[in-house]
């Protein structure tokens, strides 16, 4: 099996299907000639043309609008928000409209769209090229929110999200995108959007996370297997619909549980993930539910020192896994 | 009714008053048997509306926008659309005359005011007729204004990727010309010359607040240029000016590219049933924008020209309203959406 990295998972998921499917269609910013300012589209306005490589104007409340338009009348448009911290003027036309059209006619649109949204910090972005955006979708009904974190899973649940009839925000942790590799095979596969996965498995508490954040909590759970405690590991990589049976079934084995994300604290999807369990394993539980987010502050400040001190990052999640171990 | 007034306003468009009048009189494409079935449409449209509008103060109609004053604009430019064939409209709530004429029945428009099953647009999820009727080529979601712009500039997109020959007509207000949306709309329109009319109802209000508090011009069509498409000012109170000119439109977005046309008209009620207009109009523009009644003048106009007799409009008014009674009547007894289908339709399996 080839490593590749993230952005590389991304680009070949997206080549594939429109090699499959000449319904399949990529626009957005700067996503022709210049392949994309994360290279995500390199080469495709050589091999589709530009018919079906967009560069669109810097507006994206009519990047979303006009994919919208394209999806009812059966193309599965992929429109690219640069970064997430631009998808605010999109808003009306994702929550608004999008995630509405099927519902509010009454099952009679179809809106087969993927989202392409690189989020996340770390990367010295302030506070307009870091933002977590994900628990204001996480939030929506009528759509799916896909948080990858691995380049396997990247490209498996992309090209599942492109076959998919259905509006899908592909969230996908912009650090991640050169700094995670990782083994994917040749042969076509794709992973189900819904199912998380356990990266790890433990017996002595649970840490759930998902996107860049999850190889934190892998990292410290092989600093905690040093110190005999048993860290099971799950990745979320679909946060809607979030998978609550695995996560349940993992804190009836161990008892205890650490949510980790990167992003805001308050009304995240940690907070969610706590109520469930809160309700689903309240007798299983031997300790609190535990939560190692980012600080209620807007993601996320430039100066080095700062951002360090917004970030959950190894050390944090051990020392949380410590404190929780010895409850 | 008068004649067309000649040339658009903007002289980038190409939609001028060219069009040859048959020896009968009528512009090209027509003939008198299509005026009198959409006279018919515009007075079964007039007395549903006005029926809706009392039942709103009976308590069986939560809400209503009329479109009472937009008729002409609405019937003549779905006689455009019919005649041409291939459009697909995204219209915005003040358009019943359009969605009527497109092909739903009084019964159904009935059920979709109060609420009941049988609403095509959502059944019952949504205000009145909003949501799809693919049947009848229709998409209207929101209320959010200027939100379908870009989505019928992305279905005329992928008309041409698709390689059919749809156009996009999407109707709105003067009111959503001021939005951001209406602006990223044209432009991409404009750039990339796809087969898309932009047909604004200007009735010279949003809600209450005058076209002058709006914009600072008098036509919108005048923006038109900024983008690079085809500007053109119509009466948009006369059915035969504004089949004719959606007609040119169509035919000048499919050839060269998107045409912004902009229909003066007047909106002869309150906003919406929640409105009340006497807080910001004078009663006596009320009273004389009515002289200009599309429903009177159309009907002056078939008299006049002899493909109706006076007889036979009292008839066609007498059939309507007992059409609509009995549209009351089916709407009052069908029955409310089942609970149960609360959850229905959210995803796509």
């Amino acid at each position: 099996m080839a490593v590749i990295s993230v952005i590389e998972a991304v680009r070949s998921a997206m080549q594939e299907e429109m090699r499959r499917d000449s319904s399949v269609f990529v626009l957005g910013e700067d996503v022709g000639k210049r392949g994309g300012v994360f290279l995500s589209t390199q080469g495709f306005l050589d091999e589709f043309g530009e018919s079906r490589v967009i560069d669109t104007p810097l507006a994206e409340a009519s990047i979303m609008g006009i994919a919208l338009g394209a999806a009812f009348k059966g193309m599965r448009p992929i429109p690219e928000v640069q970064f997430s911290d631009f998808v605010w003027p999109s808003i009306n036309q994702l929550v608004g409209e999008a995630a509405r059209a099927r519902y509010g006619s009454n099952g009679q649109l179809t809106v087969p769209m993927v989202v392409r949204i690189p989020y996340g910090g770390g990367i010295r972005g302030g506070l307009y090229h870091s933002q977590n955006v994900e628990s204001f979708f996480f939030h929506v009904p009528g759509l799916k929110v896909v948080s990858p974190g691995t380049p396997y899973d990247a490209k498996g649940l992309l090209k599942s999200a492109i076959r998919d009839d259905n509006l899908i925000i592909f969230l996908e942790h912009k650090k991640s995108y050169r700094l995670v590799r990782g083994e994917v095979p040749e042969e076509e596969y794709t992973i189900p959007i819904g199912p998380s996965d356990v990266k790890r498995q433990g017996s002595n508490i649970t840490v759930v996370s998902y996107g860049l954040m999850l190889h934190h909590c892998l990292e410290a759970a092989e600093l905690l297997s040093q110190e005999d405690v048993d860290v099971e590991v799950v990745d979320l990589r679909t946060l809607r619909p979030l998978d609550t049976e695995t996560i349940i079934n993992s804190v009836k084995k161990t008892g205890k549980i650490l949510i980790v994300h990167e992003d805001n604290l308050t009304g995240g999807v940690g907070a969610e993930i706590a109520a469930i369990v809160a309700d689903q394993a309240f007798e299983y539980l031997d300790g609190p539910i535990s939560r190692l987010c980012g600080p209620d502050i807007p993601t996320m400040p430039f100066a080095q020192s700062l951002e360090e001190a917004y970030l959950p990052n190894t050390d944090k999640v051990a020392s949380a896994l410590r404190e929780l171990a010895q409850y | 009714m008068t004649q067309p007034r000649s040339g658009p306003k903007n002289r980038s468009a190409r939609s001028s008053r060219s069009s040859k009048t048959s020896d009968t009189g009528l512009p090209r494409g027509i003939t008198a048997d299509d005026l009198i079935d959409y006279y018919k449409r515009m007075v079964l449209v007039r007395t549903i509306d006005e029926r809706i509008w009392m039942m709103n103060r009976q308590g069986k109609v939560p809400i209503a926008a009329s479109s009472q004053g937009h008729e002409a604009t609405q019937l003549g430019s779905l006689l455009a659309a019919e005649k041409d064939g291939d459009c697909f409209l995204f219209t915005y709530y003040r358009d019943l005359a359009v969605k009527m004429a497109a092909g739903l029945t009084p019964s159904q428009v009935m059920k979709s005011f109060m609420g009941k099953e049988g609403d095509p647009y959502s059944n019952g999820r949504q205000f009145p007729l909003q949501g799809a009727d693919l049947d009848h080529k229709i998409i209207q979601l929101s209320n959010v204004v200027a939100a379908g712009l870009t989505q019928a500039v992305g279905y005329a997109l992928a008309s041409r990727m698709q390689g059919d020959d749809t156009v996009s007509i999407v109707y709105f207000g003067d009111g959503a010309s001021s939005q951001g949306e209406t602006h990223e709309a044209m432009n991409f329109a404009g750039v990339h010359k796809l087969p898309v009319i932009f047909l604004c109802e200007n009735n010279h209000y949003a809600i209450s607040v005058p076209q002058k508090s709006q914009m600072a011009i008098t036509d919108i069509a005048n923006r038109a240029e900024g983008y690079g498409l085809a500007g053109v000012v119509v009466d948009g109170m006369d059915i035969i000016q504004v089949y004719e000119a959606t007609r040119e439109a169509i035919s000048h977005a499919r050839s060269q590219g998107p045409v912004l046309l902009e229909m003066k008209l007047e909106r002869f009620m309150p906003h919406t049933t929640d409105d009340d207009d006497k807080r910001y109009r004078p009663a006596e523009e009320v009273d004389n924008i009515r002289q200009r009644d599309p429903v009177i003048t159309m009907g002056q106009y078939m008299t006049e020209q002899g493909f109706l007799n006076q007889e036979q409009i009292d008839e066609i008014s007498k059939e309507a309203t007992a059409a609509i009674n009995q549209a009351t009547d089916e709407g009052e007894e069908a029955p409310l959406p089942d609970p149960s289908t609360m959850f229905d339709h959210l995803f796509k399996d």
